[in-house]
Formats: structure tokens, C-alpha cells, sequence
């Protein structure tokens, strides 16, 4: 059986009364590709938050790279692109280098200065994203395709063996959109990293990831080659109007 | 020509203004980015009251004004993770330092001219003892500030990745908030309470719409707070001046100047 990546177990989680997560129970395993899919407030955000350690469950217990998360700190194994990343300062003056190399934080290690191989792993991951040729551009003039991909290039930087991306498309043109979904593809299949991505549109989803995650407060995981319908169902119940059928 | 430098009051003037500009100018541009122009204002406010009570019970006022300062700010952020809005929690603490610094103030019968040198500034007159404890404590401020550069310039941008990925967000904010404490403090030597935040806030003003990088931002809001510092304090060696004054007018004058360019540049 493959690596488990992240484990929950019977994870609950309340903002105020009413549960956000509940009773969340899944895993994703080394090499998935995984399209998290559910409703607005349906807890999406909310399982990855949880996952990054950025919430702490009420009850249950999560695992990250099969630790217990709270003694877990190898952060750097996990890249994190925020949803409404490009939602930033677009006066801020930082270049599309520096903004990609906050993504060594946790590698190089607190009050240390980046060194010459930092330097050459940002390179690299900004090669890999596609936007070398705009290292020294501030970041605001970038169109909103180009600064995803410096996030992405920023998650990139510390070599993570897990990406999550949550809504990473929002304000991304068509032709931009169908270009990162081929990043993401070559990211999973040829270097076995593996995603989690976060998106409300389930036909994206459908198309690009091997498994879907339905989040509707708990979480259930189905393969997205044959579970798409059934995947609709449990996360969006019959609200959509649409009559479930079976093919077999 | 350098005639003024053969003064001890100027040499002392120059190292200290210098040292306080270069810190501002760094501290400025994290707080100008995180709309916190204003926190260095609610220090300096405080400060007074630290002024005051040191004043009054005959401590090293600038000492007492450390300590009042640097427990402020960590009150304002005890506030705020208390849910206290940030410019509330600011204001609280402002108006507490004003209130004890006018009390004891009045119960010394009298206005004492030494904390009109606090409220303008005295750079020209300041003593060996403060050179000492501004180099020491500006110098340790400073290499804090290089030291967490990498890890301040995440969080400035984007806290909630930073502190995914691992990067201690709420202790390196409560650093920069003790950072600025001490050197509203210090610039009080400078410029005085009054101005302390033109100070923090102008250079970094003036250098972050012409640069493309933070890297290259703090370093043109250093190079503008030492020019500014230089030019002031030869109007006010060379015309009979106020120093805090004249530098921040030079301050206003070069970001009214960098306005104006950029217009011309835009058109």
C-alpha cells in the first residue's frame, strides 16, 4: 500500500456551534492527485486549513507524512498556494524573485540568509513554472496568470513531496487556466508530487485529478474515472436539480 | 567647508541622527506596508508619559521612556490577540501615556524645560551617556531587523502562508511591534514625540512607489532618511534652526519632489 500523506481521523471542527468539519474521515496517499470538490461552505478551506496545522481540530486526529500534525514540523515537505493568493497588494514592491524565494523560509531556517544553492533552487523552480524571464519584474505588473504561477513557483522552491492549492484559477484566463492545469499534470506525473487542489469547478476537476474528495462537512473520497456522478451527488445532494444515473 | 564637524554637539548629532534614520527608514517600510503608519505616533505618545514618570522620579528619563514603550507594545498586541481592534488597542495606549505624562507633569508644579526637548527633539544637545545608549541599542535594533529580514518580509506580504509554512508569525510580530518601540524612542532624541512618526513613515513613503523590489526599497528609504537627517541638520547648523523640525520639513519637501517626478514621469 502506497505512503499515506495525510491521514484524518473522525476530525471535527467548529467555528462557532455548528460544525465546519465533521467527523471528517479520509487519506490521501503518495501520488495522488487529488480535486477536493463541495459547495460554498462546505468546509474546503477549512479541511486544508486543517491540514497545514493553520486550525487545530476540536476532536479527532490528523497525520501529516504519518505523523501526529502537532509534533509534526517539516513544513517545507508541504507547499501551500492560498486561495486568493493574487489577492495581494498589487503595489507591493517586491520582485517576482524575492516573492518566490519566501517559499525558503522554513528550509534555509530562521535568521539565516539564503545561500548560493537557495538561490539556484529558486531559479529552478521559477524555470519550472515558466516565468524565469520575469524574475526581476515587480510582482504587481504581472497579469493574474503570471503572478499564479509565481506562487506557485514559491510553493515549488522548498521541493514539497505535497502541494495544495486552494481555488488557484480564480481571476486566471482561459488560455492561462488550461496551461497551469498542464504544470499541475507534469508536476504529479513526472516528478510523483501529489496535489490537492481545491476547485468549484467540478468539471476542472473531473478532467484533471484521480481522485475527488466531496466535502460537505465530512469527506468522502471517490475515484474521479468512475465516482463523478455519485461524487456529485454526495456533495451537492439533489439541490442541483440534476437526476443521478449509473453507467455500467 | 566641514568646519561644524569639529564639534563634539555635531559629531554627536551626525552619528546618532544617522544610526536613528537608517533604523526608521528600515522599521518604516515593514509598518507602511502593514498599514501600521501609525503605531510609531501612539509609541511616541506613550513615550511621553515614560518621559514624565522619569522626569518625576528622577530616573534617566530616556530609560524610563524604553520601558514604557517597549510594555506598550506588547500590551497593544496582548489587545489585539484579545480581539481589540488594532487602532483602538493604539489609541487606548496613546491616550493612557498622555494622561499619566500631563498628570505627573502637574504634580511637579510646572512645565520643566527638559520635556520640551523631548517634544521637539534635541539632537544637537545630546549627552555622552544618550550617544552611548542610542549607538548600543540602535546597533542591537538594527542587526534584529537583518537578522529576520527574510522572515519579516514574508509575513509583510503574506502572513498566512508564512505562517504555513512554518515561519512563528505571532512572535516575530510582537518583535517588530518591541523594534519600533525602541526606535520611536530613540528618534524622539531626533526629531522629538511630535514628529517621531513623519519620521518612521516618510522615507519609506517616498521609496516604495519607485522601486521594484523590497530589497531595493529599504535600501532607498535608508539612503533618503540619511540624506534627509545630513541636509537637516546643516539648515539648522548653518540658519539657527530647530534640527527635528528641519528634518522633517526636508522630508515633506523631498516626498512632495518625488510626487511631482513621478507625475512628469507618468505623463
Amino acid at each position: 500500500m502506497a505512503e499515506k500523506i495525510i491521514e484524518f481521523k473522525n476530525v471535527t471542527f467548529s467555528y462557532g456551534k455548528q460544525p465546519a468539519v465533521d467527523k471528517a474521515t479520509f487519506s490521501i496517499e503518495k501520488g495522488d492527485f487529488v480535486g477536493m470538490i463541495g459547495p460554498n461552505g462546505s468546509g474546503k478551506t477549512t479541511v486544508v486549513k486543517l491540514m497545514l496545522g493553520l486550525l487545530t481540530p476540536d476532536s479527532g486526529s490528523i497525520r501529516v507524512f504519518g505523523k501526529e500534525i502537532s509534533g509534526f514540523h517539516d513544513w517545507q515537505r508541504v507547499g501551500y498556494v492560498p486561495q486568493k493568493a493574487t489577492n495581494f497588494d498589487q503595489n507591493f514592491p517586491a520582485s517576482v524573485f524575492e516573492v518566490a524565494s519566501m517559499g525558503m523560509a522554513s528550509k534555509a531556517g530562521l535568521m539565516k540568509q539564503l545561500s548560493k544553492a537557495d538561490h539556484g533552487a529558486v531559479e529552478k523552480a521559477l524555470e519550472v513554472a515558466g516565468i524565469s524571464g520575469l524574475r526581476n519584474s515587480r510582482i504587481g505588473d504581472l497579469s493574474g496568470g503570471q503572478q499564479q504561477r509565481v506562487f506557485i513557483a514559491r510553493a515549488l522552491v522548498s521541493e514539497p513531496d505535497l502541494l495544495i492549492l486552494d481555488e488557484p484559477t480564480v481571476g486566471v484566463d482561459q488560455k492561462a487556466q488550461h496551461e497551469f492545469y498542464l504544470l499541475l499534470g507534469e508536476l504529479n506525473r513526472k516528478r510523483g508530487m501529489t496535489l490537492v487542489l481545491i476547485s468549484h469547478d467540478v468539471g476542472v476537476v473531473a478532467k484533471n485529478a484521480g481522485k475527488i474528495a466531496c466535502v460537505n462537512a465530512g469527506v468522502t473520497m471517490h475515484d474521479a474515472s468512475s465516482g463523478i456522478d455519485s461524487a456529485l451527488l454526495c456533495a451537492y445532494g439533489n439541490d442541483m436539480g440534476r437526476v443521478p444515473h449509473h453507467h455500467d | 567647508m566641514l568646519e561644524f564637524l569639529q564639534y563634539t554637539f555635531m559629531q554627536r548629532a551626525f552619528i546618532g541622527g544617522i544610526l536613528i534614520a537608517m533604523l526608521c527608514a528600515v522599521i518604516g517600510v515593514f509598518l507602511v506596508l502593514r498599514r501600521m503608519a501609525l503605531i510609531g505616533d501612539g509609541l511616541a505618545h506613550i513615550s511621553f508619559g515614560g518621559i514624565a514618570a522619569g522626569v518625576f522620579f528622577n530616573v534617566y528619563p530616556l530609560l524610563s521612556a524604553l520601558v514604557f514603550s517597549v510594555l506598550a507594545a506588547l500590551g497593544i498586541q496582548k489587545l489585539k490577540q484579545m480581539k481589540v481592534y488594532s487602532d483602538s488597542a493604539i489609541a487606548i495606549f496613546f491616550s493612557f501615556g498622555l494622561a499619566l505624562g500631563v498628570v505627573l507633569v502637574s504634580l511637579s508644579h510646572g512645565f520643566n524645560m527638559d520635556l520640551m526637548s523631548y517634544l521637539f527633539g534635541s539632537i544637537l544637545a545630546v549627552s555622552e551617556n544618550d550617544i552611548l545608549l542610542i549607538l548600543s541599542v540602535g546597533l542591537a535594533t538594527l542587526a534584529a531587523l537583518v537578522l529576520f529580514y527574510k522572515e519579516l518580509f514574508y509575513i509583510t506580504f503574506d502572513e498566512e502562508s508564512a505562517r504555513a509554512s512554518g515561519v512563528p508569525v505571532e512572535s516575530l510580530n510582537t518583535m517588530l511591534l518591541v523594534l519600533t518601540a525602541v526606535a520611536v524612542v530613540l528618534s524622539m532624541q531626533v526629531v522629538g514625540i511630535l514628529l517621531v512618526s513623519s519620521f518612521i513613515v516618510i522615507p519609506a513613503s517616498i521609496a516604495l512607489p519607485l522601486c521594484r523590489s523590497f530589497r531595493q526599497s529599504i535600501l532607498a528609504s535608508v539612503l533618503i532618511a540619511v540624506l534627509s537627517v545630513i541636509a537637516g541638520l546643516l539648515l539648522a547648523y548653518y540658519f539657527d534652526l530647530a534640527a527635528g523640525g528641519a528634518i522633517v520639513l526636508v522630508l515633506v519637501a523631498a516626498f512632495a519632489a518625488m510626487l511631482v517626478c513621478k507625475k512628469l514621469v507618468v505623463k
